[in-house]
């Protein structure tokens, strides 16, 4: 396969459920070494999609080309070079930290000896090789997610995909993931990942596909889909819930590249925030608060489907 | 025009095989090793629940062969008169065999699929669902020759193997194995809860009791002589009894042919529903 060609390539790909659809015909394509994200509310079909990637899910409709194979009928073949982190975690309760990783490499059918030298390396890479011998039901969820990731790595995949690597961590725990993720990438390891999370995207992404009910709404760079749905800036203003529908009346006299009035909050996106808050004060309008930021996939989320990544 | 003869002539010999090389596309099966390796890590630090599958088959031999035995005296079958723990013995090993392997392909199944997740983790491997069933029902089968040769070498010790036929005792037990783990497991792929597991005893336990286990069928009417069977446990039974007793001769083979197609269509519907439970 030369090395140019795309590593996935989807089109035109459906999942549907009965009659409910999942995802509804979404083309993209992942290149060799690049980290590629899914940014999604929940719902948006995100593992519907990971999962038909990991050929455990057989696509209704669509081309599913991974590794130069077809999705449906090599599956085991193309299982072979993928290294899968479900959304929920699968780890083997009855065996220790380094059985998890032992017996899903022999499940990989790959010798002893190659696998007892990896797991050696991957538990200390997720920083669990103190935890070795131990049984697993009492780790973190931290610990739990950096297992995972540790035993997708043992067939040392050409793709490692991760399904909302760190959903339901604590900042910290977040962190220690985001850190290893990082690593990875920098050793070229091609990333698939989806998140709900816009600082996730932004940090790990090289590129990323926005996705809403079961479609892409855009896709590009975070910084690229930031200039092209957003402004450089941010304006946000919040008032007292009494003063809030006057206020946003008021507002639409401040001039602005456009105007989101949430439920607790007005948003301005602008050129220059501070300029932008001396013409709101100048109107004598005074809000409780005042925030000057840069733009976030937050903001272009909310402005492709006019809902936050959180609902 | 050859070529014509030769797209005849072909699938009937080679339909068979590559429906077969197919199936093991689709299904997989040689992945099975996997997951008994993954089990036997499991079951070293159970031991325990080893030692009592090996134990409770001796209970009911010694409770009641030895005990109801003495009462009972012997035993007509098949036109021979024998002691009444010589016949009772095959018939509680192909018992135990059937108990064993449900109890693996259930209880065991049920819970690595709803609960812990095994299949989901394994299915994103290069494994299929045919080797989830293969290894389960393999799995199954180790642990019931365990139990069977622990069996045999007490009957053995205590002189109830009666004809050189009885060599074939331990593979017979397999089979008994390999097609209750299987109808087993493919029971299971379509129980919603624990609940459903009531099934599981309202089958197997009239089957024990009443499939000619510890009389001969010569005690129903014919009409239920008939119904019973048909059913697979009194298969088993007969098959066994057959060989250790050394009676039956090449009638037994029906009962293999019976317990072999049992076992085959349990194996392949237990493959497919785990992959249309898992791969949706
Ligand atoms: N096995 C399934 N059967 C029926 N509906 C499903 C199934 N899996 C997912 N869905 C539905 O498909 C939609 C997308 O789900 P999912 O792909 O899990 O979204 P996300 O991962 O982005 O949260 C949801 O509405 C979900 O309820
Ligand atoms: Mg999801």
């Amino acid at each position: 396969m030369p090395d140019d060609s795309p590593l996935i390539r989807a089109r035109g790909l459906v999942k549907r459920f009965g009659t409910f659809t999942a995802v509804d015909g979404i083309d993209f394509e992942l290149r060799r070494g690049e980290a590629f994200g899914f940014l999604g509310p929940n719902g948006a079909g995100k593992s519907s999609t990971m999962r038909m990637i990991g050929c455990v899910s057989p696509p209704t409709a669509g081309e599913l080309t991974i590794l130069g194979l077809d999705s449906v009928r090599d599956g085991a073949a193309i299982r072979a070079r993928l290294g899968v982190v479900p959304q929920e975690d699968t780890l083997d309760v009855e065996l220790t930290v380094r059985e998890n990783l032992y017996v899903y490499g022999r499940y990989f059918g790959l010798p002893r000896a190659v696998i007892s030298e990896r797991a050696a390396a991957l538990l200390d890479f997720v920083q669990l090789a103190d935890r070795a011998g131990d049984q697993v039901e009492p780790l973190s969820g931290g610990m739990k997610r950096r297992l995972t990731i540790a035993r997708s790595l043992i067939n040392a995949p050409d793709i490692l995909l991760l399904d909302e690597p760190t959903t339901g961590l604590d900042p910290q725990a977040r962190h220690v993931v985001w850190d290893r993720l990082f690593r990875l990438k920098r050793q070229g390891v091609t990333l698939v990942l989806t998140t709900h999370y816009m600082d996730e995207a932004e940090q790990l992404c090289d590129r990323l596909v926005v996705m809403d009910g079961g479609r892409i709404a855009a896709q590009g760079t975070p910084r690229g889909l930031i200039g092209e749905y957003s402004t450089p800036e941010v304006l946000e203003l919040r008032f007292d819930p009494a003063d809030h529908d006057a206020a946003a009346d008021k507002l639409t006299a401040v001039p602005a590249t456009r105007r989101e009035v949430l439920a607790d909050r007005i948003l301005l996106y602008v050129p220059d925030g501070d300029a932008t808050l001396a013409q709101v004060r100048a109107l004598g309008l005074d809000p409780l608060t005042s925030l000057v930021r840069r733009s976030t996939l937050e903001d272009v989320f909310l402005r492709l489907t006019g809902r936050q990544l959180g609902e | 025009m050859s070529e014509r003869v030769a797209g005849r002539a072909l699938p009937l010999r080679v339909l068979p095989v590559t429906a077969l090389a197919g199936a093991t596309r689709a299904l997989g099966g040689g992945g099975g090793r996997h997951l008994i390796e993954r089990h036997a890590r499991v079951y070293r630090r159970t031991w325990l629940v080893l030692a009592s599958g090996v134990a409770e088959p001796l209970f009911y031999l010694f409770s009641i062969g030895i005990g109801i035995g003495k009462l009972v005296g012997s035993v007509k079958v098949g036109g021979a008169t024998v002691p009444y723990t010589t016949f009772v013995a095959p018939a509680l090993l192909a018992t135990s065999s059937m108990n064993g392997a449900i109890f693996d392909s259930t209880f065991n199944v049920f819970f690595r699929l709803k609960y812990a997740k095994l299949y989901d983790a394994v299915l994103a491997t290069p494994m299929r669902s045919g080797d989830v069933a293969l290894g389960e029902i393999g799995w199954a089968l180790i642990r019931g020759a365990l139990y069977a040769c622990a069996f045999l070498v007490v009957m053995l010790a205590m002189g109830l193997l009666r004809s050189p036929w009885s060599a074939a005792a331990l593979p017979a037990a397999l089979l008994t194995g390999f097609a209750f783990a299987a109808a087993g497991m493919a029971a299971t792929t379509f129980m919603r809860s624990w609940q459903d597991f009531e099934y599981v005893t309202l089958v197997s336990v009239p089957l024990f009791l009443f499939s000619a286990t510890f009389y001969p069928l010569s005690v129903y009417p014919r009409a239920v002589q008939i119904l019973v069977q048909c059913t697979p446990l009194y298969q088993a039974v007969a098959l066994m009894r057959g060989l250790v007793l050394g009676a039956g001769g090449p009638a037994l083979l029906w009962h293999v042919a019976y317990l072999l197609i049992m076992g085959a269509a349990g194996l392949y519907v237990a493959g497919r529903r785990v992959s249309r439970l898992l791969l949706t």
